[in-house]
């Protein structure tokens, strides 16, 4: 349990550490991702099953996907369509 | 220069910051928080309410106002993200459609999240989940479609519609329990038997409506931010 | 190390890695993954200080009467916190569309030579981006 419990603790920090080091920035949401779902599972192994529950679905999927889509309005997604009418 | 001195200085504020949160984290045995509270809630809360899973019992029952307080902020959120985009960004969306096998995966799976989704939010009060969990996959399932067809528009009327109709009942729930009882949200119908589909009194309609109101709010504060096309 | 060393080690971690990304960063959506680590970091902290060691989860199985159960009430403070997260999450990001139709750029301190600019042009008493200035 503890040594789980470490192990996903570290996977999540290195995420995160990941989210400020990566330089692009889809990559930087994607690695917010990674945190979420790592965080959902620490989550579970606390008998939080509720909050696990929404941390996966909001935190992990939808938040993900909103950042993704932001980036693509603002012409930040690499190789995406940069296809922003103002500028 | 600027650049080291603002580096150093942050880095001097988290290392602060993080021996602050350690010392005060010392105070507070792991395992071992004074939970009177709680407990009194795991005690109480099967005979009050008749709910399995006891955060649906604090959510919708200890605590329903603050529930209603949370759509509201959510409501609230939604509504200032469709004031700031409103008129600002029509045609946003030109993006060609996605690749076929996105396309077909799209509705292919539009109908297993709706009916997890539903699940989800019906079995609230039995098991883990609820209307925000339950919410947030229905709104998953109508945006995927929108994902892998930017052009399709979504229906932004419907999802008010549905959004308003959805906070309506949950606050005209809250006021047909006045009638019995002298507070605002209290649970009525019977408790009916734990475990089954139909117990717990009105908290699976409340979940329900949050349910819905949560789905629909998600999925018009996606395609708002995300810029998809309004429909009619 | 035990399991609460670990599991509040975690919750500052985040919380620190996201105020650096919030005071270091001058990129706005950099900022606001920040804001996203420092949410998840108090969740898990919230989470945590719940827990009690052979505790089971907070909801009744058929036919069994509460014995020792983790504590209900943080978690459901958690799950409103997620929720509401995610609102300000998509108002945030609003605002970041709305600051690039009008500025053209992200960067904070462009931002705000930009807005400097603006004020000293259109003079004293009228600022803020204005609406559709660049379409």
């Amino acid at each position: 349990m503890t040594l789980l419990i470490t192990l996903i603790t570290g996977v999540m920090l290195l995420a995160a550490i990941a989210v400020v080091v990566l330089r692009g920035l889809l990559a930087a949401v994607a690695a917010l991702a990674a945190v979420s779902l790592a965080l959902s599972v620490l989550f579970v192994l606390l008998r939080a099953p509720d909050v696990a529950l929404a941390e996966a679905a909001v935190g992990a999927g939808l938040s993900g996907v909103l950042l993704a889509l932001t980036l693509r309005r603002v012409g930040l997604w690499p190789g995406g369509p940069a296809r922003e009418d103002e500028q | 220069m600027k650049g080291y001195g603002h580096t150093a200085a942050t880095l001097l504020f988290l290392t602060g910051l993080g021996i602050l949160l350690i010392a005060i984290l010392q105070a507070l045995p792991f395992g071992l928080a004074p939970m009177q509270v709680g407990q009194a809630i795991v005690a109480a809360a099967p005979g009050d309410t008749g709910a399995d899973n006891i955060v649906t019992a604090i959510l919708l029952g200890y605590r329903g106002l603050d529930t209603l307080g949370e759509v509201t902020i959510l409501f609230v959120a939604a509504a200032a993200a469709g004031m700031v985009l409103g008129g600002a960004s029509r045609g946003g969306a030109q993006a060609e459609n996605a690749g076929f096998i996105l396309h077909s995966a799209a509705y292919l799976l539009f109908p297993f999240l709706l009916v997890l989704g539903a699940y989800i939010v019906l079995h609230g009060h039995l098991t883990p989940g609820g209307g925000f969990q339950g919410g947030a996959i229905l709104a998953a399932a109508f945006f995927v479609p929108v994902l892998a067809s930017p052009a399709s528009p979504f229906n932004h009327r419907t999802a008010m519609l549905v959004e308003g109709f959805a906070g309506a009942a949950f606050i005209m729930i809250g006021l047909v329990s006045l009638v019995g009882s002298d507070a605002f949200l209290t649970p009525f119908f019977g408790k009916g038997e734990a475990g089954a589909l139909f117990s717990a009194g009105s908290l699976p309609l409340l979940y329900l409506a949050i349910g819905l109101k949560v789905g629909s709010e998600l999925a018009g504060l996606m395609a708002r931010v995300s810029g998809a096309e309004a429909g009619a | 190390m035990s399991t609460g060393a670990v599991l509040y080690a975690g919750a500052i971690g985040l919380f620190l890695i996201g105020c650096y990304a919030m005071v270091a960063e001058r990129h706005l959506i950099r900022n606001i993954l920040g804001l996203v680590l420092v949410e998840s970091g108090v969740n898990l902290l919230l989470v945590a200080v719940g827990f009690r060691e052979n505790a089971a989860a907070p909801i009744l199985k058929a036919g069994q009467s509460a014995g020792m159960m983790v504590d209900p009430l943080p978690q459901a403070l958690v799950l409103t916190a997620i929720v509401i997260g995610f609102g300000v999450l998509a108002l945030a990001l609003a605002l970041v569309v709305r600051v690039h139709q009008a500025y053209g750029t992200l960067d904070t301190r462009e931002v705000a030579r930009l807005m400097r600019v603006e004020r000293e042009a259109s003079g004293p008493g009228a600022a803020g981006p204005r609406a559709g200035a660049k379409s």
